[in-house]
C-alpha cells in the first residue's frame, strides 16, 4: 500500500465467540473522502471500525473472515507488518487518552517509536502535527506541560495531533466529539474538513447534523449489518431504506 | 410528547394553515369570475380583502416551516414535506395576486354589456379551482396519483384558453371596436392559464416530498 488509500471490503464477517457482531459487511470507501457512520448502539461500528487497523487482534475469541483490502491489499494475508499498518492508519477515541506526559512527548511518541531521534526533526514534527490539529497556538508555550491539565477539546486535538505525527494515510475517528461542547466540536469539524484534503478518514457519529456537515457519504448500520450506504446528501434527503428512514428521523422503537 | 410527536403536531398545524389558504384561494378565485360575471363591485373588493388574507398566511406558513427547519433539522421525508410547503405557498401566493389582477379588470368593465359569452371562462376558473384544491389536497393525504394527475387536468385548462384566444381574434377581426374588451379577457384568459400552471407546480412539488424526486429535476 503505497500511494492508494481507499478501503474495499468484501462479505465481511466477525464473531465475538458465538456472537456474530458484523453480518456480509460489503462496502467500498474512497481515499480523500469523509465516510460516516452512523446507527444505533451496539450495531457494530467500532467493532467494524477498528478491523481497518486490526484491532481486533488484542481481542481474544475474535474471528473474522471475509476481505479487507487497504490500497488494493489484503491487511489480514499472512505477513502483513501489522506495526506499519497502524502507523498508516491513525486512530482518535470518543474519550480523549493522552498520554501522562508532557503535550511534546505525547505527540513525539509515535515518531519516535518509529526511530527517530534528532532533536530538530522531532520539533519539526510536533509543530506540523499541532498547527495541522489546529493546537499550535493555544500551546506553543507550554509543549513540556503535562497534557493532562488541557481542556476536554484540546486534548482531542492533542489526540488528533499525536495520530497525524506518524503520518498517517488514514484517520479512523470514533465519536471523536461525542465528549466535547459546541465549540470544541466546531473546530474538529473544521479540522476534519481540512485533513480529508490528504486523508482518508471515516468517522463513527451519533450526531446526524454532524454526518451531514463533514461527510461525503454515510453507512447506515443496523445489528451488525449495513442497511444502507450513499452520498450523505442523497442519505439523508432521500433514504431508500426504510429502517434508515426511521432511524435518522428519530421514529425508531 | 416525544420530539417525535411534537414534530408531527407541528406538521399539522402547516396541513391545517395549507386547508385554510386553500379555502382563501378559492373564495378568490370564484369572487373574481362572479364579480366578472355579476358586474359586481362589491364582489370586487372582496377579492382584494381575500388576497391580503392570503398574503399573510403565506408569511405565517414560513414562518412555521422556518422555525421548523431551524429547530428539528429534518431530514428525510420530513425534509422533503417542509421544503415542499415552503416552496407551494409561492405558488398558492401568486395565485391569489393572479385572482386580484382578475378583479381589477372585472371593476374597469362597468354595466357595458359582454361581447362574448364569459362560459369559457367560468369553466376554466371551476377547473383551476378544483386543481388547486387536489394539489393542496394531494399534499395532505400524501396522495401521489392525485399529485400527478394534475399535468392532464391543465391540459384542458389549456385548451380553453386557446378556445378564448381563438374567439377573441375573431371579435376582434370582426370590429375593432371589440378590441377593447378583447384584450381585457385575454389578459383574464391568461391569469387563469397561470392558476393552473401554479397549481401543476404544487403537484409537482408533491411528488418531491413523496418520493424524493422532483418531475422536472435537473438533467
Ligand atoms: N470485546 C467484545 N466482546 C464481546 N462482544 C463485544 C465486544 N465488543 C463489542 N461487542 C458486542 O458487539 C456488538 C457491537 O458492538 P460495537 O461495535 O461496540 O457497537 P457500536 O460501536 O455500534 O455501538 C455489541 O452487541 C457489543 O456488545
Ligand atoms: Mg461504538
Amino acid at each position: 500500500m503505497d500511494n492508494k488509500f481507499n478501503i474495499t471490503v468484501k462479505n465481511c464477517d466477525l464473531y465475538y465467540g458465538d456472537f456474530q457482531a458484523l453480518k456480509n459487511i460489503n462496502i467500498d470507501i474512497d481515499e480523500r473522502e469523509v465516510t460516516a457512520f452512523i446507527g444505533p448502539s451496539g450495531c457494530g461500528k467500532s467493532t467494524f471500525i477498528k478491523t481497518f487497523n486490526r484491532m481486533n487482534d488484542l481481542i481474544e475469541d475474535c474471528r473474522i473472515t471475509g476481505e479487507i483490502k487497504i490500497g488494493g491489499e489484503n491487511i489480514y494475508a499472512k505477513g502483513t507488518d501489522v506495526t506499519l499498518l497502524r502507523k498508516n492508519i491513525g486512530m482518535v477515541f470518543q474519550k480523549p487518552n493522552p498520554f501522562p506526559m508532557s503535550i511534546y512527548d505525547n505527540v513525539a511518541f509515535a515518531p519516535r517509536t518509529f526511530g527517530i531521534k534528532k532533536k530538530t526533526e522531532l520539533d519539526a514534527i510536533v509543530e506540523r502535527s499541532l498547527k495541522q490539529a489546529g493546537l499550535w497556538g493555544e500551546v506553543k508555550d507550554r509543549l513540556r506541560k503535562n497534557a493532562m491539565g488541557l481542556s476536554g477539546g484540546q486534548q482531542q486535538r492533542l489526540c488528533i495531533a499525536r495520530a497525524l505525527a506518524a503520518e498517517p494515510k488514514i484517520l479512523l475517528m470514533d465519536e471523536p466529539t461525542s465528549a466535547l461542547d459546541p465549540i470544541s466540536t466546531g473546530k474538529i469539524e473544521e479540522l476534519i474538513n481540512e485533513l480529508k484534503v490528504d486523508y482518508t478518514i471515516v468517522i463513527v457519529t451519533h450526531n446526524m447534523q454532524q454526518a451531514t456537515r463533514i461527510s461525503d457519504k454515510t453507512a447506515f448500520f443496523l445489528l451488525g449489518e449495513i442497511i444502507e450506504y450513499a452520498k450523505t446528501g442523497e442519505l439523508f434527503s432521500n433514504p431508500k431504506d426504510k429502517r434508515a428512514e426511521n432511524y435518522i428521523t428519530g421514529r425508531f422503537g | 410528547m416525544s420530539i417525535r410527536a411534537k414534530y408531527e403536531k407541528e406538521l399539522q398545524g402547516i396541513f391545517d394553515s395549507l386547508v385554510l389558504m386553500c379555502r382563501h384561494i378559492e373564495a378568490a378565485i370564484e369572487k373574481c369570475v362572479k364579480a366578472l360575471t355579476d358586474c359586481d363591485f362589491e364582489l370586487a373588493r372582496d377579492v382584494f380583502e381575500e388576497e391580503k388574507q392570503i398574503d399573510e398566511m403565506e408569511r405565517s406558513i414560513e414562518q412555521a416551516c422556518f422555525k421548523i427547519l431551524l429547530m428539528e433539522t429534518p431530514v428525510a421525508r420530513d425534509f422533503r414535506e417542509v421544503s415542499a410547503a415552503l416552496k407551494m405557498i409561492t405558488d398558492l401566493e401568486r395565485i391569489g395576486d393572479q385572482a386580484r389582477d382578475i378583479a381589477e379588470i372585472a371593476i374597469q368593465f362597468k354595466d357595458e354589456g359582454y361581447i362574448k359569452k364569459l362560459t369559457d371562462i367560468t369553466k376554466m376558473a371551476v377547473i383551476v379551482i378544483q386543481m388547486v384544491k387536489d394539489g393542496v389536497q394531494a399534499y395532505i393525504n400524501r396522495d401521489l396519483e392525485l399529485a400527478r394527475s394534475l399535468d392532464a387536468t391543465d391540459d384542458k385548462v389549456d385548451g380553453l384558453f386557446n378556445k378564448v384566444m381563438a374567439d377573441c381574434i375573431e371579435l376582434v377581426k370582426k370590429d375593432p371596436d371589440n378590441a377593447e374588451q378583447a384584450v381585457m379577457l385575454l389578459m383574464i384568459n391568461k391569469y387563469l392559464e397561470r392558476i393552473g400552471d401554479h397549481a401543476v407546480n404544487i403537484g409537482e412539488w408533491v411528488e418531491f416530498a413523496l418520493t424524493g424526486s422532483h418531475p422536472k429535476k435537473i438533467k
